[in-house]
């Protein structure tokens, strides 16, 4: 380990934290930003000669406000304040003051800082986009090459999401608890949604896709550090956990989408399972159940499942409709088509899905279930239909591939009967 | 004497770190526990999970009070442990400074209490 990247990883920890602390001293993401990394230049040049501080976050908040205030400071001709470099991790005056500036606020800080990502106004992307700059510190360029677009492209998306965030006056004193709930929630789905970025990995470069489910994963386990008892936060992290597990087994040397059923179990991470399967449990302790638990808990039975015969398709029925009492959505009452199809056969599976051809109909996976289902009955010609559907829907040639093995299937069933 | 080594780490810090550096991290602590196990220091040693996990307990009079951990805290975590038999404090010094973990964290040092009636051990 050289000490330059332990100072990196030590600054990208301390992140969330000192910027959170920043914006609020600041009030603007700009500036909050700016002092920061004012902040992260003086600790390379600081922490390789007295090592890295007692509090990291705690020093970068201190150095960075100051520095921030030198300016103002060297206008006026006021007495500096002491220089960073007299921080020492033992001399504990400077760092107990950051602390006192810090300590009563900094959970509802990282909060903020990745609430006034969540702005309602701001689609979806656009959301996962500011996270990445504001909460993760990822360079323009990581994120622009994640999404595939040009690097001054997305220059101007984050500016343009960043004066919307400013527009929205989030307030900065300390939010009650209901407000507190509501952020927590919208910041929820925020983090599913970086997750999901990795893990549908629609476009975008495969490698920079994949980390961002790390990055999410990395995000959650801060938000419950901060926020232990919440049980759709630890839901969220265990659902993300659980589905991470699985990416191993997820494509084929070809790159190919490998369908849960047809996954190597092995591949599967143990580890992550096992942590996924305690926060499961530790959530549904406190029977307060909700979408990010029910969704870990079918997760957790798949994870379970040592073969996809063991799976308990009657638990995740029942599971599923759970779900569609606390959420209903026509993309859950699919999910369930499948477990039902399991459980009470692909008949009753494809009245399940009947209702749902109109709201679903540009939908890839609803062609896609519904072939899977009519050619598990023998209907091929309607199959066939459905899977050639599915395969015009299709987003990439991943997914289109692996509908034409479907298709593939049918010609060879058709051919030997 | 027996000591215990309280490893405690930064766990956002942690969660930063590269999957390579964290392999090494692994591996680096791995082969210190083997070289202590061949140097006759160890008793026992395990990293612990994701303080996410933890759960506080508390039993009065009866009532068994479960509580989600960890407490919100801003710096190090208990993240493992290594019980050591050492010849003394610098002994047991001399092992925790060579803890890979030590690097990035801090290692609280404590002897271990024998209550009275209890045998020794060694």
């Amino acid at each position: 380990m050289t000490d330059l990247a332990w100072i990196e990883t030590t600054l990208v920890g301390a992140r969330p934290q000192a910027m959170g602390a920043l914006l609020r001293y600041f009030r603007d993401l700009d500036r909050a930003e700016e002092a920061f990394q004012e902040a992260c230049l003086r600790a390379m040049k600081n922490w390789p000669l007295k090592g890295p501080p007692r509090d990291p976050a705690a020093w970068l908040i201190f150095v960075g406000r100051n520095a921030a205030l030198d300016h103002v400071r060297r206008d006026s001709r006021n007495t500096e304040l002491p220089p960073e470099d007299r921080i020492s991790n033992l001399d504990d005056v400077e760092a107990d003051m950051a602390e006192r500036l810090d300590d009563a606020h900094y959970r509802d800080d990282i909060l903020r800082l990745m609430f006034v990502c969540c702005h309602p106004d701001l689609p979806a992307t656009q959301q996962v986009a500011l996270a990445l700059r504001i909460v993760s510190g990822l360079t323009v360029r990581e994120i622009a090459s994640a999404f595939l677009v040009g690097e001054k492209a997305m220059e101007q998306r984050i500016t343009r999401a960043k004066r919307r965030v400013a527009e929205a006056n989030v307030p900065f004193a300390a939010p009650d608890a209901a407000e507190r709930a509501e952020r927590l929630g919208a910041v929820a789905a925020m983090l599913y949604l970086v997750f999901n970025e990795g893990y549908s990995a629609t476009s975008g470069d495969s490698v920079v896709r994949a980390s961002l489910c790390d990055e999410a994963i990395r995000l959650a386990r801060l938000l419950l550090r901060l926020f232990p008892a919440e049980p759709e936060i630890m839901g969220l992290l265990a659902l993300m956990i659980l589905q991470h597990a699985r990416s191993a087994a997820r494509a084929d040397a070809d790159g190919n989408p490998v369908l849960l059923e047809d996954q190597d179990r092995t591949l599967w991470n143990r580890h992550l399972i096992d942590e996924g399967l305690v926060l499961v449990e530790k959530a549904l302790r406190h029977r307060q159940p909700g979408p990010y638990q029910l969704q870990a808990a079918i997760a957790a039975l798949h994870a379970r499942a040592a073969t996809p015969e063991e799976t308990d398709w009657i638990e995740i029925d029942l599971l599923y409709q759970m779900l569609e009492r606390l959420q209903p959505s026509p993309v859950i009452t699919l999910n369930r088509s499948v477990a039902v199809s399991k459980t009470r056969g692909p008949e009753a599976a494809l009245e399940l899905i009947a209702p749902l051809a109109e709201r679903l109909s540009g939908y890839f996976y609803f062609h896609g279930v519904r072939g899977a289902l009519l050619s598990e009955l023998g209907r091929a010609a309607e199959a066939r239909e459905a899977f050639d559907r599915a395969i015009a829907l299709a987003r990439t040639p991943a997914e289109a591939a692996h509908i034409r093995q479907h298709l593939d299937r049918l010609s060879a069933d058709s051919r030997a009967s | 004497m027996r000591f215990v080594c309280l490893v405690y780490l930064n766990e956002a810090t942690l969660d930063a770190l590269p999957a390579d550096e964290m392999r090494k991290l692994d591996e680096d602590s791995l082969a210190y526990d083997e070289t202590l196990q061949k140097s006759g220091h160890m008793i026992v040693a395990h990293a612990l999970r994701s303080t996410s996990e933890a759960l506080y307990l508390r039993s009065r009079g009866g009532k068994v009070v479960t509580m989600d951990g960890p407490h919100a805290e801003t710096k190090e975590q208990l993240m493992g442990f290594i019980l050591i038999e050492a010849r003394d404090l610098d002994d047991a010094i001399a092992v925790a400074s060579k803890v890979p973990c030590a690097a990035y964290g801090t290692i609280e040092l404590r002897a271990v209490a024998y209550i009275e009636g209890e045998t020794p051990a060694s």
